[in-house]
C-alpha cells in the first residue's frame, strides 16, 4: 500500500512538474483518467447521484484541515450494499486520500473526515457496491489563500500527542436508542508529515510519518476499515453512523508507517448517547 | 573649462535620474520613534497589484547597523524596502529579523541577501519554512504571478532564536523573543527598550481580523504575557502603529469569544463544518477580512480544542 501510494505520488509529482506550467488551470490536464487507471485498474465508472454523496466546502478555508462528508443513498429496499467508499482528491500529490471498507452488518451510511487541499482540484468519490460496479460522484474544491498550508501548526503538540485516542458518542436527533441508530467519532493523535516536502537547506526530504491504517468493530464485528493516505489531515478523525449490534465495547486499532500500533476500547454507552 | 562644466552638468543628470529612480522604487515609510521606520501594509489579500505588499515591515537604525524587521510579500517589496533604508542611511544592514514564516512577512528576504548580513529567526522557523516553503512559492506564484514569484526563495535563519537575544545596533540593543505557539509556531518580538517600541509581527493585529496558523489557547496565554511588556507603541503585524497595551483588547475579545463559542458547539456535538459557518459570528462588523478567515480560524480552533 506505502508502495503503490509513493509510486502514485512521485508520478504526480513528475507529470505535475513536467506538464502544468504553473499558470496552467487544473482543468487544462486533468489527471481523473489516469487515475481510474492506476487506482481502479481502468475499471468502468458508473454515475454515483444515486448512490453516494459527496461534500466538501467549496473554498479549502484551511489548507491542513478540510472537512469531507461521504453519504450512501442507497434507498430503502435496494438489495445492494456499499462495500467500500475510495475517496480521490485529483491535484494533491498522493491523490488517493483514503479507501473506507465497510462492515458488512453495521449499515454505515455517513463518514466524515478531514483531509488535505493543495490545490484547486476536483475530489472523486467512488462508491463500489454489492452489485460488482463502480460508481462514482465528484465535487470541486478551491485552494485556501493566504498562510494557510497542508502542514502542521503546531510540531510539538502533534508530537507529544503521537498515539493518543479518544472516543465518542453522538445522539442522533429524532432516533431513539431503540433504532440501533449510532452516530460516533474516533480521533488519533499523529502528525502525519506527508513526506513530500524537502528541507530547503539541505535538500533532504523530510520522511514520510503517517497513519496508513485504522479499523474499527463493536465487539468483534467490523464497523469501518480506513486506508488512508498523506492527504489524511494530521490527528485522523472520523465521525460516522452505524448501527448497534447491541455491542457493549468499541475497540480501534490504528497502524503507522513506521509500524506503531496503537489500540484502544471503550464501553459503548447503551442509550445510544 | 566648458569642458569641466558639461562633465558636470552630465553628472547632475545622471546623478538626478538615479535619484529620481530611487524615489520611485522606494517604500513610503514614516518614523514612529526616533531612527525607527515603518511601512503600514494595506489591509488586503496579498495579490498581484498590491505586490504581496499587506504586512507591516519597518526598520532600526542604530549608530553602527541597520536591522530590518519582515522584508515583505515579494522581493519587489524586499527591494523597495532597501530603497527606503538607503534613502536614510548607508550603515550596513547587520540583521534581518523575520517575526515568522508567513509569506507576506518573508518573501522579500532574498532583497536582503548580502555578506555581512545576518538573518534571525525563531528556532523552529527553518523547519516552518522548509515544510511550507514550496507550497507558499506553488500557491502564490498562481495568485501573485510568475513575475513577482520570480526571484523568490526561503531564506533560513542562521541565528536562531530561543528565549532571548540581544543585538547590538551600536548604542541601541533590541531584544528579540521567542514565544511558545500562538499565532504559528514560530512567532518573535522585537522590542526596542530605547524607545519603548515593540515589533509584534502578527502576535498582534489590529482592524485585520487575527489569522490563527498555531494554537488558539496559546494565542491567549501568549496575549497576557505581552501585556506585560514595557513598550509605549507597538507596530502590530497589520494594523496601525497602536498604543501599548490598549492595542491588544480587541484581538483579545475576538479569540476569547472565538473559542468560547467553538467550545460551546464542540459540548453540542455540532460538528467542524458548523462551527466554520458560526463560530465568532458577532465578531463580524468589527473586522476587516472577516470573511477571508474567520471560516479557517474557526476550523482550526475547533480541531484544537476537540483535543481538551
Amino acid at each position: 500500500m506505502r508502495f503503490r501510494l509513493l509510486c502514485i505520488a512521485s508520478a504526480l509529482c513528475l507529470m505535475l512538474g513536467v506538464q502544468i506550467a504553473p499558470a496552467a488551470t487544473p482543468e487544462a490536464n486533468d489527471p481523473w483518467p489516469g487515475l481510474v487507471q492506476d487506482i481502479f485498474n481502468n475499471r468502468p465508472m458508473n454515475d454515483g447521484a444515486e448512490v453516494i454523496g459527496i461534500e466538501m466546502p467549496y473554498r479549502a478555508e484551511d489548507a491542513a484541515i478540510v472537512p469531507v462528508t461521504l453519504r450512501t443513498r442507497l434507498p430503502a429496499g435496494d438489495d445492494r450494499r456499499v462495500l467500500r467508499i475510495t475517496l480521490v482528491i485529483d491535484q494533491n500529490p498522493a491523490p488517493m486520500a483514503a479507501k473506507f471498507e465497510l462492515g458488512p452488518d453495521a449499515n454505515v451510511t455517513e463518514i466524515s473526515t478531514r483531509v488535505r487541499v493543495n490545490n484547486y482540484t476536483d475530489v472523486h468519490a467512488v462508491a463500489e457496491l454489492s452489485d460488482g460496479k463502480l460508481y462514482m460522484t465528484k465535487t470541486y474544491v478551491k485552494a485556501s489563500g493566504g498562510c494557510s498550508a497542508p502542514a502542521g501548526k503546531n510540531a510539538e503538540e502533534a508530537r507529544n500527542r503521537l498515539g493518543q485516542m479518544r472516543y465518542r458518542q453522538f445522539a442522533r436527533p429524532g432516533q431513539g436508542p431503540a433504532s440501533g441508530a449510532r452516530e460516533a467519532q474516533i480521533m488519533i493523535g499523529h502528525p502525519s508529515h506527508s513526506g513530500l516536502q524537502m528541507d530547503q537547506v539541505t535538500q533532504l526530504y523530510i520522511p514520510a510519518f503517517f497513519v496508513n491504517e485504522l479499523r474499527l468493530w463493536q465487539d468483534d464485528s467490523p464497523v469501518l476499515t480506513m486506508e488512508g493516505g498523506i492527504s489524511i489531515s494530521e490527528d485522523p478523525n472520523i465521525r460516522f453512523t452505524y448501527v448497534s449490534n447491541g455491542a457493549k465495547r468499541f475497540r480501534a486499532e490504528a497502524r503507522d508507517t513506521e509500524g506503531h500500533v496503537f489500540q484502544k476500547e471503550w464501553d459503548v454507552d447503551a442509550s445510544g448517547m | 573649462m566648458a569642458h569641466g562644466v558639461s562633465v558636470l552638468a552630465l553628472l547632475m543628470v545622471l546623478g538626478t535620474s538615479t535619484l529620481a529612480r530611487a524615489q520611485e522604487q522606494e517604500l513610503p515609510v514614516s518614523e514612529v520613534a526616533p531612527k525607527i521606520f515603518v511601512h503600514v501594509g494595506e489591509i488586503a489579500l496579498m495579490t498581484r497589484e498590491n505586490d504581496g505588499a499587506t504586512a507591516n515591515v519597518g526598520f532600526i537604525v542604530g549608530d553602527n547597523a541597520v536591522a530590518v524587521i519582515d522584508t515583505g510579500g515579494s522581493v519587489h517589496e524586499g527591494e523597495r524596502l532597501l530603497a527606503a533604508i538607503r534613502a536614510r542611511t548607508d550603515k550596513p544592514i547587520r540583521y534581518v529579523i523575520n517575526t515568522h514564516g508567513h509569506p507576506d512577512h518573508v518573501f522579500g528576504n532574498a532583497a536582503f541577501v548580502s555578506r555581512g548580513t545576518v538573518f534571525v529567526g525563531h528556532r523552529n522557523l527553518p523547519q516552518a519554512l522548509a515544510v511550507r516553503g514550496q507550497f507558499y512559492t506553488d500557491a502564490f506564484r498562481r495568485i501573485m504571478g510568475e513575475q513577482l514569484l520570480d526571484g523568490v526563495r526561503m531564506i533560513a535563519p542562521t541565528l536562531l532564536v530561543d528565549g532571548t537575544t540581544k543585538l547590538d545596533l551600536g548604542s541601541r540593543t533590541l531584544t528579540v523573543t521567542s514565544w511558545p505557539t500562538a499565532h504559528s509556531d514560530n512567532d518573535l518580538t522585537v522590542l526596542d527598550g530605547q524607545t519603548g517600541t515593540l515589533f509584534a509581527g502578527d502576535l498582534v493585529f489590529l482592524s485585520h481580523l487575527p489569522v490563527l496558523d498555531g494554537s488558539l489557547r496559546g494565542w491567549l496565554k501568549v496575549i497576557d504575557e505581552l501585556g506585560t511588556l514595557p513598550a509605549q507603541r507597538v507596530i502590530p503585524g497589520h494594523g496601525p502603529v497602536s498604543e501599548w497595551p490598549a492595542a491588544l483588547a480587541d484581538q483579545r475579545r475576538y479569540l476569547t469569544k472565538l473559542a468560547t463559542d467553538v467550545r460551546a458547539l464542540i459540548a453540542r456535538g455540532e460538528p467542524i463544518t458548523v462551527a466554520a459557518g458560526t463560530a465568532a459570528a458577532s465578531e463580524r462588523p468589527r473586522w476587516q477580512l472577516f470573511d477571508d478567515y474567520n471560516a479557517r480560524n474557526a476550523t482550526s480552533a475547533y480541531s484544537e480544542i476537540e483535543w481538551e
